[in-house]
């Protein structure tokens, strides 16, 4: 019994089900390398201390940097535009446990995406709590088994491991949700749900997800999916209704919409977690396209080294022309600074 | 067809009766202030189980700021922390944290403050109730915390033994295995004389009394739908007189209970009860919250007012996550009547509203 009882702890702690998402190579071609250079040991944490699991980055209308990671706890910091240590927000907050993803609107709100609690939190530009949307399983219900068979039918205000959040110029919220719900949620401003495109269910016709992972709205309110297990990006407009796919951009792990009246989209084809044999070869690149689908040019690399990338989570193009960078697997943020399409060739640290 | 007919228009009669009773309740116009607990850098409220203000206005939140650790590499698993209790000052400025590092506070559930000042939380993952007094130290503990924790724990939901609750001897489900052995509790209250009673509440069905020494009395309860029975019992308060109001909201209803648990009457149209108070003084009142679930904000969530015979005063509020707006109230203070503390679950916060 006490040996059982050892198994089953082994198996409930060890065991993390998670998607394994295969590589698979980009199949579009001649895209133009873009030149870049990472700063070096841009962020400065406080003394002692370290990243850890860097999936969360975001910056807002003063150039703060917002890190949200997974260490001892998952926290979430604030730097300022130089990389300097501002401050933590949210210790101790009962929404977070396992981050995701971090996101600032346009007021300078931040949101968090938190895939331990099921919780996403809109904190005050201050840090204060002003909404929280979906609610985290009461301990005292006991430990969640992982359930085999189906998954039970998708809640209007509950999640299944949320990923990501964004908003249209109207103030209405996404919610990619996630990987155990397969769908994408829209409430208006006031945490009210209005409508999802995908279900509970997996699946792969237009309109459905296989692990949405990442998703931004654009400026005409269209919300561009990272369809992650589907390998794919679908656009969907501003009712969830699809309108467009991307399925030769490799893997969708996260995407990036940059700011101002000409915006451009950045899709991350991530190398895959544990880093399989000969997936270095074939992914890791970043992608700037036109909103239309026009395609500018791809930077980046797999690799453990500084300028490399060790599974892009997240990204920051508020300015596209410097890219911050959250990986996995590196435990750190880079700063890119991309130059002009025209300028010199790949810097040392491109490829 | 003319039965159908027949019947649609008594449905329809039925449905316009109801809206009818619905409307005729008047709303209460209301205020929230805002930023009404000033919480410091470190300090966040999780989801609120009790909010209970003390004699000089001081506040005092049980609330949820983790899932509570379990060790492992023992021989059992044990669990320790997830709940904090914090004190505010009548202005809402934070002024400590009571019970730091506590054997038993793993998922907070409900605070209130007896006529002494003396603080009592309901822990219902702890399955304790423990009196503190105004500095903090331990009182009273009624209930344990049990050694270890299952893991994986729980019956699924809405079937299996634990989920109808523990029988007594040869007893009822939910009528609790033994006096002061608690299943998932949910909230304290205690008459004139002292004595204590406790809603033992979700696991078990039934409530319980105790002496102001904390020796047990009696109980009464178990799980069903007729006159003593209760779904869950979520809040109980009791008034001047000693009668004891159980708030069962699986069954929509608040049942009234003499000192002794006799049943005396029911209210039954203030939707699910889930979190209730009552008016100190002369001229008391209840307030009761049909508090939306937690998956639903579309439906609910309004506070009603009431006498102390069931006729309602009067309704405020409704399901949301803005300010004015309820996210599954777990408790409310009332300790002055036009100006109550309502601590949510969802929206993981403490409202101060003021009735106009």
């Amino acid at each position: 019994m006490k040996s059982c009882l050892a198994l089953v702890l082994a198996v409930a702690f060890v065991w993390c089900p998670r998607l394994a998402s295969a590589q698979q190579k980009a199949t579009v071609q001649n895209v133009p390398e873009i030149a870049y250079t990472s700063v070096p040991n841009f962020l400065k944490p406080p003394p002692g201390e370290t990243l850890g699991e860097a999936v969360g980055i975001a910056t807002n209308s003063k150039g703060h940097i917002f890190v949200y990671f997974r260490s001892a706890n998952t926290r979430l910091w604030e730097f300022d535009k130089n990389g300097v240590f501002i401050k933590e927000i949210g210790k101790g907050y009962y929404g977070f446990e396992f981050a995701h993803s971090v996101r600032v609107d346009a007021a300078d709100n931040i949101w968090t995406v938190d895939e331990g609690t099921n919780v996403v939190t809109k904190f005050s530009p201050e840090g204060r709590v002003l909404m929280v949307l979906g609610r985290r399983p009461p301990a005292v219900e006991g430990a969640v088994a992982s359930a085999a068979g189906p998954n039970p039918p998708a809640q209007k205000y509950i999640f299944c491991r949320p990923t990501d959040v964004a908003w249209d110029p109207q103030g209405n919220i996404f919610v990619s949700d996630g990987y155990c719900n397969n769908r994408v949620v829209k409430f208006d401003k006031n945490g009210r749900f209005l409508a999802q495109a995908g279900s509970e269910r997996a699946g792969r016709e237009p309109g459905q997800f296989s692990l949405p992972h990442g998703l931004q709205v654009d400026g005409q309110g269209n919300v561009w999916v990272a369809d992650r297990t589907n390998n794919r990006y679908q656009v969907l407009d501003n009712n969830l209704k699809p309108i467009k796919t991307y399925d030769n951009l490799g893997t969708g792990w996260t995407i990036c919409i940059s700011q101002g009246p000409h915006q451009y989209v950045f899709p991350s084809n991530s190398n895959p977690n544990g880093n399989p044999p000969g997936s270095w070869e074939n992914t890791g690149e970043i992608y700037k396209m036109e909103l239309d689908g026009t395609m500018i040019g791809k930077f980046g690399h797999a690799s453990k080294e500084v300028g490399g990338f060790q599974v892009v989570h997240m990204l920051d193009c508020r300015n596209p022309n410097e890219i911050f960078v959250g990986e996995i697997e590196s435990w750190r943020i880079q700063k890119l600074v991309l130059q002009q399409p025209g300028s010199a060739k790949t810097s040392s640290n491109g490829r | 067809m003319k039965r159908f007919l027949t019947l649609s228009v008594a449905a329809l009669c039925v449905v316009s009766l109801a809206v009818t009773a619905q409307n005729a309740v008047p709303e209460i116009a209301f205020d929230s202030s805002p930023n009404a607990l000033l919480l410091t850098d470190d300090i966040y409220l999780g989801e609120v189980g009790g909010v209970a203000a003390n004699s000089k206005g001081d506040v005092f939140v049980y609330t949820r700021t983790g899932h509570p650790t379990i060790s492992l590499g023992t021989s059992r698993a044990f669990a320790h922390g997830g709940s904090r209790l914090f004190q505010f000052d009548r202005t809402g400025k934070y002024v400590r944290e009571l019970g730091q590092n506590s054997y038993a506070m793993l998922f907070a559930q409900q605070v209130r403050i007896d006529p002494q000042d003396n603080v009592w939380i309901v822990d219902q993952m702890a399955n304790s109730v423990n009196k503190l007094d105004s500095t903090g130290r331990v009182q009273m503990l009624l209930g344990r915390k049990p050694e270890s924790i299952p893991v994986p724990a729980a019956a699924p939901r809405g079937g299996g033994a634990a989920a109808e609750g523990a029988r007594g001897r040869g007893g009822l489900p939910g009528e609790g295995a033994q006096q002061d052995v608690f299943n998932r509790p949910t909230d304290v209250a205690w008459d004139a004389a002292g004595n204590v009673f406790v809603a033992d509440g979700i696991g078990n069905a039934r409530i319980a009394k105790f002496s102001n020494k904390g020796v047990f009395i009696k109980s009464w309860g178990s799980r069903g739908n007729g006159q003593g029975q209760f779904a869950t019992v979520n809040a109980i308060v009791v008034d001047a007189q000693g009668n004891v109001y159980a708030a069962d909201p699986g069954n929509k209803r608040i049942q009234v209970f003499d000192n002794n648990g006799t049943f005396k009457t029911e209210y039954t149209n203030i939707g699910a009860p889930s979190a209730l108070c009552i008016t100190p003084g002369p001229n008391q009142v209840i307030y009761s919250s049909n508090s939306n679930p937690p998956e639903d904000i579309d439906s609910g969530g309004e506070i009603y007012k009431l006498k102390l015979d069931g006729t309602v005063l009067g309704k405020f509020g409704r399901a949301g996550k803005l300010p004015k707006e309820f996210g599954t109230v777990n408790s409310i203070d009332c300790r002055s009547e036009n100006n109550l503390l309502v601590g949510e679950i969802v929206n993981m916060r403490v409202q101060k509203i003021t009735l106009r």
